[in-house]
């Protein structure tokens, strides 16, 4: 039995955004509602990326959202959030795709990049005519990004990279990659390199054997001796601090999209529960342990829009900080989780078949709570900001 | 072609309704929505206007919330829109509703006036038709396509059991536009950030109220409907049951 999401709002939220952030937000649960969810549950069973999403996308201005100029549609930071809660509601993998698109490639390329990069890449990408990914993880270097040994010699009028790069999302699919390297001639200091994909000595792999974010392409790179042109050096790129910017662009588009996830979970169990009749001919609802994990989704679900909401009007007085973003991830994705678990558990058996979406939501999330910081590296992050002692 | 769409915030379709105290229509504390035709007359004129350029202009009647219905026509390329704005809007039928409109644009020039066939709450389909008759404009109702034509337009209009009929029509003219008749599209998010500085009109009541009579229609009382269950054993041999079975099936229940 097919279960249509009706939204979640508990607390009258919708009376703190204005008319224009829930338009962005509507327009963005329709557009997925449409053409998502009626192919979602097959690209997930085939691992398949749905690419001919991408132009439609790009029409609706998915891309680049936020950013300002060069096509892009100017979002402010809430509505970029209420964009990827509803993208995540339908799905963590087509959100992740966006967001890798927007927040880990057109972002630097926008904050770091030359005006020349920019205007040969930000349109396009804009388009979704060229297609990027970022590559800051390593086979060996996850949590510790600093440790990575990807590296950029200088030859005459070219860097040559070297170097293997994990875990990155739409990598076999890009036209370019972001790749962070430490630089020989700035004493190994980590700048931004642009990669076409189609140079030489660039190979992608698809990872295969995911049991999440199936509906998103991830893969491996290797770098040997790819020769690209100074120019593609991301002049304004300046050390780590700048890979863990486009990361928090990123966070802080999780911790909204996650709420979708948790929605998405939470109404579909509700609503189950109101029809599954079990003992006496009594909906299931009516027993005190289902409202009980009910009340508890419901609750977390709340305050994690409120949370992520207060983060996000901070970033648009840009005062928001990373370690706000780090609680907002953190908690939101560990709410997520949660509430994907407890609604497979009101399902029952049904939970765990693809016919309902929970199951699907709740592999996704396991990949979420650990990319883009990890739940602990977050949990640390926090602590770092409250003590002024850094344990990591 | 200058294009006016006659819009409605109607409550969603999925929205659980509840009365209000006087039990004459239902509780303000419900999600609203555009209501569809509508949404579907706002896309014909946007595809007119880029077929044979002009303007489109989106207008409504109720409170301050149905602002959202114009807000999305403009993000979606409506050019401007005129908002009567009060709470009072929301009691009137369609005669009233009509009168409203005409007052309202008494001023301006429109070569078609756009609505939906009728609107998913009250579902009148009266509001084009009376509006046309006030302006002494012709009308045509249930349009599934139009073409420009040498003398005005000509229309198709759907009739009963798959019948079409063909209408010439001068201009200006009303028409009703059924649902379905094009594929709907999305805001844009940047049609949403221009949306933002297209010139809206605010139309207070007390501007249109000399125009307004009292209601014709009214609604006395609205009720959930009631559930009822009642069994009947049917007997006699095999035949004569599954007779008379097919009997009510066909008569009765009108399944068959």
């Amino acid at each position: 039995m097919a279960i249509k999401f009706r939204g979640v709002d508990f607390l009258e939220f919708d009376a703190l955004i204005s008319d224009e952030e829930r338009l962005v937000r509507d327009t963005t649960r329709k557009f997925i509602e449409d053409n998502l969810i009626p192919i979602i549950e097959e690209c997930n069973r085939a691992g398949r990326f749905p690419r001919e999403l991408v132009k439609p996308m790009a029409d609706l201005g998915f891309f680049g959202a936020s950013l300002k100029g060069y096509g892009c549609a100017g979002m402010s930071n809430v509505e970029y959030g209420l964009m990827t809660q509803e993208l995540e509601r339908g799905d963590s993998g087509v959100r992740s795709f966006v967001s890798v698109q927007s927040a880990l490639v057109m972002y630097p390329i926008y904050a770091f990049g030359s005006e020349q990069q920019k205007q040969q890449w930000l349109p396009a990408m804009q388009k979704g005519e060229k297609l990027g990914c970022f590559g800051l993880t390593e086979p060996d270097f996850g949590s510790n990004p600093s440790g990575m040994r990807t590296r950029a010699r200088r030859a005459g009028k070219e860097y040559v990279l070297n170097g293997e790069k994990m875990w990155i999302t739409s990598g076999s699919i890009a036209d370019v990659a972001v790749i962070w390297a430490k630089n020989e001639e700035e004493d190994d200091k980590i700048r931004g390199f642009l990669v076409e994909t189609n140079r030489p000595g660039f190979r992608a792999e698809d990872i295969h054997g995911k049991w999440s974010l199936r509906a998103s392409v991830t893969s491996s790179l290797s770098l040997q001796d790819v020769h690209i042109p100074e120019s593609n050096l991301l002049p304004d790129s300046d050390g780590l601090k700048s890979p863990l910017m486009c990361l928090n662009q990123a966070r802080y588009g999780i911790a909204w999209g996650v709420v979708g996830a948790a929605m998405a979970c939470y109404d579909c169990a509700l609503q189950y529960s109101l029809f599954r009749k079990q003992f006496r001919d009594q909906p299931i609802a009516s027993h005190q342990l289902v409202q009980e994990k009910l009340a508890w989704m419901i609750t977390e679900i709340t305050k994690a829009q409120l949370l992520v909401l207060q983060v996000g009007r901070l970033k648009d007085k840009e005062k928001a900080g990373h370690q706000h973003i780090s609680m907002a991830k953190r908690n939101n994705v560990w709410m997520a989780l949660e509430c994907a678990r407890l609604s497979r558990d009101i399902l029952g058996a049904n939970g765990v078949a693809d016919e309902y979406p929970i199951f699907r939501h709740m592999a996704n999330l396991e990949s979420v709570k650990t990319y883009e910081g990890t739940h602990d590296i977050h949990t640390l992050i926090i602590g770092q900001s409250v003590t002024g002692i850094d344990a990591i | 072609m200058k294009i006016l769409v006659c819009m409605k915030q109607v409550p969603q379709k999925d929205a659980p309704l509840k009365l209000n105290e006087s039990s004459a229509w239902i509780r303000e504390d419900v999600s609203y929505e555009v209501n569809e035709p509508d949404a579907y007359a706002l896309e014909e004129a946007l595809r007119q206007k880029e077929k044979h350029s002009g303007e489109v202009v989106v207008i409504t009647a109720g409170p301050a919330r149905s602002r959202q219905v114009l807000r999305e026509a403009l993000a979606k390329g409506a050019d401007r829109a005129i908002h009567l704005e009060d709470p009072g809007f929301v009691g009137l039928d369609a005669v009233n509703t009509a009168r409203a409109f005409a007052a309202a644009i008494k001023d301006e020039k429109f070569d078609l006036i756009f609505t939906g066939l009728q609107s998913d709450d009250y579902g009148y389909a009266q509001t084009g038709v009376i509006l046309a008759e006030l302006l002494g404009w012709p009308h045509a109702t249930i349009i599934m396509q139009i073409e420009k034509s040498d003398s005005g337009i000509r229309v198709k209009r759907e009739l009963e059991a798959g019948y079409f009929q063909f209408v010439d029509m001068p201009l200006p003219a009303v028409l009703t536009i059924q649902s379905g008749i094009n594929k709907l599209r999305y805001a844009t998010l940047i049609g949403i950030k221009q949306a933002k500085n297209k010139p809206q009109r605010k139309v207070p009541l007390a501007e249109v109220q000399p125009a307004l009579g009292s209601n014709m229609q009214k609604i006395e009382r609205l009720y959930i409907p009631q559930k009822t269950k009642n069994t009947e054993f049917l007997e006699g041999s095999p035949g004569e049951v599954a007779k008379k079975l097919a009997e009510k099936l066909r008569n009765e229940v009108r399944v068959l």
